[in-house]
């Protein structure tokens, strides 16, 4: 109280602009202008794409803004050109069942790392780091060549079954740095009142982890919905296809020559998912989680 | 459990086989089983073989043949392209590391501030990540031509810009600068460790008289170091295996990947010359993969050594 009280005394003596709410305001100011600034660097490649998307295929490479005429029609042209809506169910399918398989498999090897204390645990965690080491082009044909003995090309199951195995090592990280940050006593105190380590995972980690969880979901999808190799490589039949194969198709485009002004159109269309996915996740970073009452 | 067992007439003093201790180690490798599995069944062989292929000629089409050291000797003695390539490699993750860290927790501390259209300036941050595949090359190759999109902006402030990938002094420069546009990933994984971090500790901080300088330095980087740590290991591991942008980039303003050059042969792009260019050396395009595996194993190493001085853990 002493203390609080010499701090009101010296700060009607401190003048107006050193001030704690000026300070806040011109802090604020400050933030708002160098994010406004950034933005605009950020979004200049998506209105550039959106500009091209909107240009008559003689004007892509022309360096205005402004199309002119704006060829409106690139859009379902470019939409209508290619099976889109079969590769689109392709993408949603496989893209809805990795992130799944990812959120819930790297959680609970997560938790394992992050919580539990088993022999081994250590040197294991060591070897699935060390598997983000080996460069992926030497493994990819020997397994290739192992989802071929297993039936596999040409099917779904080698661009979503993995996912149900952890999730990649990226991800189990993650989620490991996230659970540790939360206090122990939580888990403790469910212990004593008898709560399985099962129970604990899903009803004390998984919603305060929340921030975390809706980053892996974002990435997992944006990573399956761009994966352009995986597909490349296990999908032979057309009617298989996914979006980032249809989108390559108009680089070879109508006789040769490519179609970069339905490429665009198209690429836009095809963006539109993950944004929504991102926006909707993101929601769990303003809305946070309270750790209050709890002391570390 | 302890009123069971203290329900029960006492016989004879035999622990139980599942103690405490050990149902948290069963417990701890069954959580871990998926992942487990997953590397025994799918992840190993692949991995295997290809230690096995790097002591072996091979070219895909007809089995590999052993020639024990070859291909390793040659690589170490002989390769100027390897040397040039570790190189560039080496470089890239020294200037791009930092620069990716600073600028995304910069920007996600702004990004967590109350300010009016967060959600949208986030959303925008993330955009350029989400632009897919060969649209996004062809996008940077246009924005990083020597009259493109940033050298006309910086042209309004009176800067002449460089000639990016067309000049191997600044190729590489501009390998990062378009890194830039991607750090929506970095950005949001600072932004959910920020939101874990309580605010009654600003408030005691606050209350001690600290600032904003001194609430950076001993709330935020301290609380913040497991997701720093986090970034720092996987952005090291994921750049000394750029391959993507490199590539495609050289390609498009030279005529030989690595161009111009070689200031943009990076380890992985020499690797994939290898593998797959020409007489398709897999073998010895295996054998590079596991020197950089070694590489990065102990780069990785350091950092985990290193981590218990400055990463802070709640439990």
């Amino acid at each position: 109280m002493a203390v609080a009280g010499r701090r009101y005394s010296r700060r009607s003596m401190v003048p107006w602009y050193r001030g704690k709410r000026t300070q806040k305001a011109i802090k604020d100011v400050l933030a708002f202008s160098i994010l406004t600034l950034g933005a605009i660097l950020f979004i200049a490649p998506f209105f550039w794409m959106l500009s091209s998307a909107l240009k008559r295929p003689e004007h892509v490479f022309n360096p205005n803004w402004i199309p002119n005429p704006v060829a409106w029609n690139n859009f379902p042209d470019a939409l209508t050109s290619v099976p889109f809506h079969i590769y689109f169910k392709n993408s949603a399918i496989i893209a809805v069942i990795s992130t799944a398989g990812t959120v819930l498999s790297a959680s609970l090897v997560a938790y394992s790392f992050a919580r539990l204390r088993w022999p081994g645990r250590d040197t294991w965690f060591a070897i699935i780091l060390a598997t983000m080491m080996l460069p992926g082009v030497v493994t990819m044909i020997p397994t290739y060549i192992l989802f071929s003995r297993l039936h596999w090309v040409n099917t779904f199951l080698p661009l979503t079954v993995p996912a149900f195995f952890g999730g990649g090592a990226f991800n189990i990280f993650l989620l490991r740095q996230f659970f540790r940050t939360i206090p122990m006593e939580l888990s403790e105190a469910a212990r004593i009142d008898g709560a399985s380590e099962l129970r604990i995972w899903w009803q004390i980690l998984m919603p305060l982890a929340q921030p975390a969880l809706a980053t892996v979901i974002i990435f997992a999808f944006n990573g399956a919905w761009q994966d352009y190799m995986g597909p490349l490589i296990y999908l032979s039949s057309e009617d298989k296809y996914t979006l980032q194969l249809g989108l390559t198709m108009f680089k070879a485009g109508g006789g040769g020559i490519p179609m970069w002004h339905w490429m665009m159109a198209a690429s836009l269309v095809v963006m539109l998912p993950v944004l929504i996915v991102f926006f909707v996740g993101q929601k769990y970073f303003v809305e946070g989680v309270t750790l209050t009452g709890i002391k570390g | 459990m302890t009123e069971a067992t203290a329900a029960r007439p006492v016989r004879e003093y035999k622990r139980p086989f599942l103690t405490p201790w050990r149902r948290e180690a069963l417990t701890g490798y069954a959580f871990a089983m998926p992942w487990i599995f997953g590397f025994l069944t799918l992840t190993l062989g692949p991995m295997l073989f290809s230690l096995y292929a790097s002591f072996t000629s091979y070219n895909i089409t007809t089995p590999p043949h052993w020639i024990g050291l070859g291909n390793y000797s040659f690589i170490f003695l002989q390769d100027p392209r390897f040397r040039i390539s570790l190189y560039n490699t080496v470089y890239y993750v020294i200037v791009k590391t930092p620069v990716v860290i600073v600028v995304s927790l910069g920007l996600a501390m702004l990004l967590n501030m109350n300010l009016p259209g967060q959600r949208i300036f986030r959303t925008i941050y993330y955009l350029p990540t989400v632009i897919t595949g060969v649209a996004a090359i062809f996008l940077w190759v246009w924005i990083l031509n020597p009259e493109g999109l940033l050298n006309r902006a910086l042209g309004l402030f009176g800067i002449r810009g460089p000639n990016w990938f067309y000049d191997p002094a600044w190729a590489k420069g501009g390998l990062v600068v378009m890194g830039l546009w991607y750090i929506g990933g970095p950005i949001l994984i600072f932004l959910a460790g920020l939101n874990g971090i309580p605010s009654h500790l600003y408030e005691a901080a606050e209350i001690d008289g600290a600032g904003t300088w001194a609430k950076f330095w001993n709330v935020t980087i301290p609380l913040l170091s497991p997701t720093i740590f986090y970034l720092v290991v996987t952005n090291i591991i994921g750049a000394f295996q750029v391959f993507n942008s490199a590539y495609v980039v050289s390609q498009t303003a030279g005529s030989n990947p690595g161009d111009p050059a070689q200031s943009l042969l990076f380890y992985e792009v020499y690797l994939f010359i290898r593998a797959f260019k020409g007489s398709m050396e897999m073998g010895f395009a295996c054998a590079l993969a596991w020197i950089l595996f070694v590489i990065i194993l102990i780069v990785t190493g350091i950092q985990l050594w290193l981590s218990s001085r400055w990463v802070y853990y709640e439990s």
